[in-house]
């Protein structure tokens, strides 16, 4: 069994249950070992790129380095993965961030960007492979129309993140095909939800996921799976409309005959 | 115009202006752009000339959604959104300057706001 790290980060632990709860058991039955590190840290939430803010680092280097002995780190939220891609790879090419990190972590040597980071989409399709989640369906979703909403922190900055075309994805229309669903294509799929904004703007927010919804039902979709708490809440709340929004990995669960262990 | 606060801005941010070459595309594809008073090519624009004050006041510092729309389609890899981001920083660096207050939060609270939204905006709007 491969082993990797896994960081679920603060909004899996409290709003967004479902969304940790179906990916741990569906990488269990999939055969991908899952450990959590210990006291580890929110990541940030986003990533501040500026070239002298070096505590806003430091989370994300714990985070990176506790996951050196196993064969990455995955996560699920697309804000935590978003945070610790960005830092991963601009650490591996800033030495004077990696030294100033060093110095406020007290480490022994710099961490320079050894870890190899993965989404919970990448891990099924670089470690699984699509073709063997195919043979493990059990409950194909027949029939159904599925958008994969990008949203924007999957995909951007790509040099960084490094998924997928960041302006015509597949990833998560590959995955909708391997659980037996059918992608829905539509304009507004790797387009912002309105994010934090949500806080202090009701209306842009609202704005902003009421497009993304629109378009995915102006092509025809059943439903809308993501795999950011954050946009989830977007298009939930704020969009107006009541096309039904999930987790990628509860539509996962549900493939694998998983979703009542979900529940639990 | 203040050379050192420009001069700061440059180096908190790691981007080159001068690479701008106008095309707006910037602004054309940033989501908050109705919202802004300055869009996204005003602010790399309005860094090249020094022209700093007018931004370092305005609401639009709090508009951009950090979305990477900017800085993945700029044909001359300018990177607007870490230019908004070091003006922005710039401004809620200075004492008494953060946009937004914990008092402020259990207001904004509802039963399925996302933590993630919380420590977002904390990092975005305060220092």
């Amino acid at each position: 069994m491969q082993t990797f790290t896994y960081y679920p980060g603060c909004t899996l632990r409290t709003k967004a249950k479902d969304l940790d709860a179906y990916a741990r058991a569906s990488a269990e039955a999939l055969g991908i070992g899952l450990i959590e590190p210990e006291n580890w840290q929110c990541c940030g939430g986003a990533y501040t790129s500026a070239t002298n803010e070096p505590a806003t680092k430091l989370s994300a280097v714990r985070t990176l380095m506790a996951a050196k002995e196993t064969e990455g780190l995955v996560t699920v939220c697309s804000a935590c993965h978003n945070v610790i891609k960005q830092t991963n790879y601009d650490i591996s090419r800033n030495e004077a961030m990696a030294v100033k990190v060093q110095r406020y972590l007290e480490l022994d040597e710099a961490y320079t960007g050894e870890t190899k980071v993965y989404h919970y989409l990448e891990l099924l399709r670089d470690v699984v492979g699509f073709d063997n989640l195919k043979a493990k369906v059990v409950n194909p979703l027949k029939g159904k129309k599925i958008a994969a909403y990008y949203g924007c922190l999957l995909l951007r900055p790509s040099k960084a993140l490094a998924m997928d075309d960041p302006e015509n994805p597949s990833i998560m229309e590959d995955f909708i095909r391997a659980i037996g669903g059918t992608p829905v294509i539509y304009a507004q799929r790797n387009e912002c939800c309105g994010g934090y904004i949500t806080l202090e703007d009701k209306a842009q927010a609202a704005k902003r996921s009421n497009a993304v919804m629109s378009s995915a039902e102006s092509m025809g979709a059943d439903m809308i799976i993501t795999a950011c708490p954050l946009c989830l809440y977007n298009l939930k709340k704020n969009s107006g409309s009541s096309l039904p929004v999930y987790y990628f990995t509860e539509l996962l669960a549900e493939a694998l005959g998983l979703k009542e262990v979900g529940n639990e | 115009m203040n050379k050192n606060e420009k001069d700061w801005i440059d180096i908190t941010s790691g981007v080159n202006v001068r690479k701008c070459m106008r095309c707006g595309k910037c602004s054309a594809t940033c989501p908050s752009y109705d919202e802004m008073e300055y869009h996204p090519h005003q602010f790399v624009y309005m860094v090249e000339k020094g022209d700093i004050e007018p931004l370092l006041n305005s609401k639009s510092l709090y508009k951009c959604l950090t979305c990477f729309a900017c800085v993945e389609r700029c044909p001359r890899g300018v990177e607007p959104a870490k230019v908004i981001e070091a003006v922005r920083l710039t401004a809620v660096r200075k004492q008494g300057n953060n946009h937004l207050l914990p008092d402020q939060i259990p207001d904004m609270l509802d039963d399925d706001l996302p933590q993630q939204a919380i420590v977002t905006a904390f990092r975005k709007y305060t220092k």
